[in-house]
């Protein structure tokens, strides 16, 4: 980052008046969701769990967006990449891991792949692995909240850039619209859909300006650095609270991981363009910028990465020693009460 | 159930209505969303008025995108309310299947109980109403193989009632069908006041002894015709109405096929891979050698839809003739 981007950042404005404390928090869950996220990939790696996602180049974008969601009061509908904004209004990294090795304690029960959390209590709505399917669930939960005049109160939805060409992402999009509901839809645009490159999936390659055609706010940002999503974040969350109705963002990031443990992505794109991603990679990025704001100093954030790997590990251990659902679980929470289709 | 005092005469449509209005006055978290269910009031005048009393916050015409009316009614349903979303024809359901199918349904399974789903999708399907391809399906054999969901396709006024009053009070998804041509057609007695008649208890609506006729929906009135005709030439038929299609009800199939030892399935719907085929199944694992005659399907061809031109529709569509005709032969067998 050059020095004038840094200068920037020192000003208050720039600082989207965040506080120290807040930046680091930031940064920390940066650091975590890396840690927890190539966690997955290693446990996948020595055979421990079948199936990882990962979120890696997502971290800036997304612990920015969790800074501005107020806990208790907003909802955060989330899809399967969005491990920091999980983290980030309250889930811990046992509850990550609980996940990760589909343990009995998991807010699912084991039920779901890994990084489909649900949580009543952080406010974080369960959803599937349909791309798009759980934008109208955040649509018809922001209808809830304005139907009863609950006033500062929001949705944030998110999706990454695939999710965008389907049917229920428009049908979505112009409802909350057409009713100006207090939602938030946040595009986490990683250039890739799994194999599919934006050029293959969209005429025009700016998300945001979508936002037009239905009428309402759009605003792109840059989703390597973490201020300028809490930010963006925090105006369209502010502007919905209010009864301002709802706004698109875009945050452009880059996923720096195979699309899950089973994909390899050096069959649809190159080494090359990974590598030239990486200079932008928002972790050392953000740590050059609270070093030189001195915000926080090379002994600290040493121990920060000490104390987020310690942490990794001991949510590791303890989630791996909890058992797995019984079988019988299986037949469990289909419908209320017991359950046989022949009566 | 015992009729009221306070019972009156109302066809299915009036019943709907009527049922749908008790519901709205009586928990502010009820909401109706649908194509055109506002000002028009459906097109079938179901919810006349309601925007007037009710206000459009409550009864919200949407714009015309089923996958939405039904996925953001179940996102009403997480967060407290009880949607009552409507599909204006159940031939328009296929954009819904996944928010129906993949997320209604699996909601409460998915979050192992921490989000529950409730939420009536109510739609009417059916023909005999020169509907043509995309207005006369039957819907229920797309829906029935799903767990999670529950499935309720009332013939009788009073049925519908009870029934949709379960519907609403029910704690996760009912998709609930109405036979479009019974709408204006059948009228029967509804009782007064608030009750609720549970899902999955099917009805005997004539008591025989000589041939168990299973149905739903307009045909079980077809049915009943057949099996009054039937009565006149000495032979006794039992019509027992299924009333809900998801749960099933086996008691009371089994006792009536366990008496009469013959087993007839009549519906509108498709033979292959309809809801008889999951009845003719169950009777023969649970009562095969309770049996006289091979189990018997009088249903629909196997094409998409009735056509437009009225003997297509014929084609497609039974008859109290038929039914009667295909009871003759079970009888004589």
């Amino acid at each position: 980052m050059a020095k004038t981007e840094i200068t920037q950042v020192r000003n208050s404005l720039e600082r989207q008046g965040l506080s120290d404390d807040q930046l680091k928090a930031i940064f920390r869950n940066m650091l975590l969701q890396r840690q927890l996220d190539n966690r997955g990939f290693q446990l996948n790696r020595q055979g421990k769990v079948p199936f990882a996602l990962g979120s890696e180049g997502h971290e800036a974008l997304q612990s920015g967006a969790a800074m501005a969601f107020e806990r208790g009061k907003d909802l955060l509908a989330p899809y399967y990449r969005d491990l920091g904004l999980a983290l980030g209004i309250g889930l811990t990294p046992y509850e990550i891991m609980l996940s990760i090795f589909a343990r009995a304690a998991d807010h699912n029960g084991g039920r779901q792949f890994p990084n489909h959390y649900s949580s009543k209590k952080a406010g974080l709505i369960s959803f599937s692995s349909i791309l798009a399917a759980h934008i109208p669930h955040a649509v018809g939960a922001a209808f809830a909240m304005q139907y009863r005049k609950e006033s500062g109160r929001a949705v944030l939805v998110t999706c990454g850039d695939g999710t965008t060409s389907e049917g229920e992402w428009h049908e979505s999009m112009n409802f909350a619209a057409v009713h100006k509901l207090p939602l938030v839809m946040l595009v986490e645009n990683n250039l890739w859909a799994i194999s599919t490159p934006l050029s293959r999936q969209m005429g025009q390659p700016d998300i945001y300006k979508r936002a037009e055609g239905y009428g309402i706010p759009g605003e792109q940002f840059d989703g390597f650095d973490p201020i300028a999503s809490y930010g963006a974040v925090k105006r369209a969350l502010d502007r919905a609270r209010g009864g301002g109705g709802p706004t698109l963002l875009e945050g452009v990031c880059y996923r720096f991981l195979a699309h899950s443990t089973d994909d390899n992505d050096m069959t649809y794109r190159t080494r090359d363009e990974v590598t030239a991603h990486r200079k932008d990679d928002p972790l050392p990025r953000f740590e050059r910028v609270l070093l030189e704001l001195g915000i926080l100093g090379p002994p600290e954030i040493d121990a920060m990465r000490k104390e987020v790997l310690r942490e990794t590990n001991e949510a590791t251990d303890r989630a791996e020693a909890m058992p797995f659902p019984a079988a019988s679980e299986l037949y469990t929470n289909l419908y209320e009460g017991a359950w046989e289709p022949w009566q | 159930m015992a009729v009221s005092a306070s019972s009156k005469v109302m066809n299915n449509v009036e019943t709907v209505r009527e049922t749908l209005y008790e519901a709205m006055k009586n928990d502010d978290r009820t909401v109706i969303l649908g194509e055109d269910v506002g000002d028009r009031g459906n097109v079938f005048l179901i919810t006349k008025d309601f925007v007037k009393e009710f206000g459009p916050e409550r009864v919200i015409d949407t714009p015309i995108a089923e996958a939405s009316i039904v996925g953001i009614a179940v996102g009403m349903a997480m967060e407290g309310l009880r949607p009552i979303a409507e599909i204006q024809f159940a031939d328009f359901i296929y954009p819904a299947f996944n928010q129906i199918v993949g997320e209604a349904a699996k909601t409460r399974y998915r979050s192992n109980g921490e989000y529950t789903c409730p939420l009536v999708i109510r739609t009417p399907y059916g023909g005999g109403v020169r509907g043509a391809l995309s207005h006369s399906v039957s819907i229920e054999a797309l829906f029935y193989h799903v767990p999670g969901l529950k499935i309720v396709a009332p013939a009788f006024p009073a049925d519908v009632k009870g029934l949709l009053n379960a519907a609403i009070d029910d704690p996760d998804p009912v998709l609930f069908l109405e036979h479009k041509k019974t709408y204006r057609l059948i009228k029967g007695e509804v009782p007064g006041g608030h009750y609720t008649i549970p899902l999955g208890k099917a009805d005997v609506k004539k008591a025989g002894t000589q041939l168990t006729v299973v149905s739903y929906g307009l045909y079980v009135h077809w049915a009943l015709e057949a099996a009054n005709q039937l009565e006149t030439e000495g032979i006794s038929v039992e019509v027992v109405d299924l009333r809900s299609i998801r749960p099933m009800d086996r008691g009371t199939i089994l006792e009536s096929v366990r008496k009469t030892r013959k087993l007839l399935i009549v519906h509108e719907d498709n033979k292959f891979g309809g809801v008889g085929a999951e009845i003719s199944a169950m009777v023969a694992e649970e009562a095969l050698f309770d049996l006289d005659a091979p189990i018997r399907r009088h249903c629909a061809p196997d094409v998409p839809a009735m056509g437009y031109a009225l003997p297509l529709e014929e084609e497609y569509m039974s008859s109290p003739g038929e039914m009667a005709e295909a009871m003759r032969e079970m009888a004589r067998f």
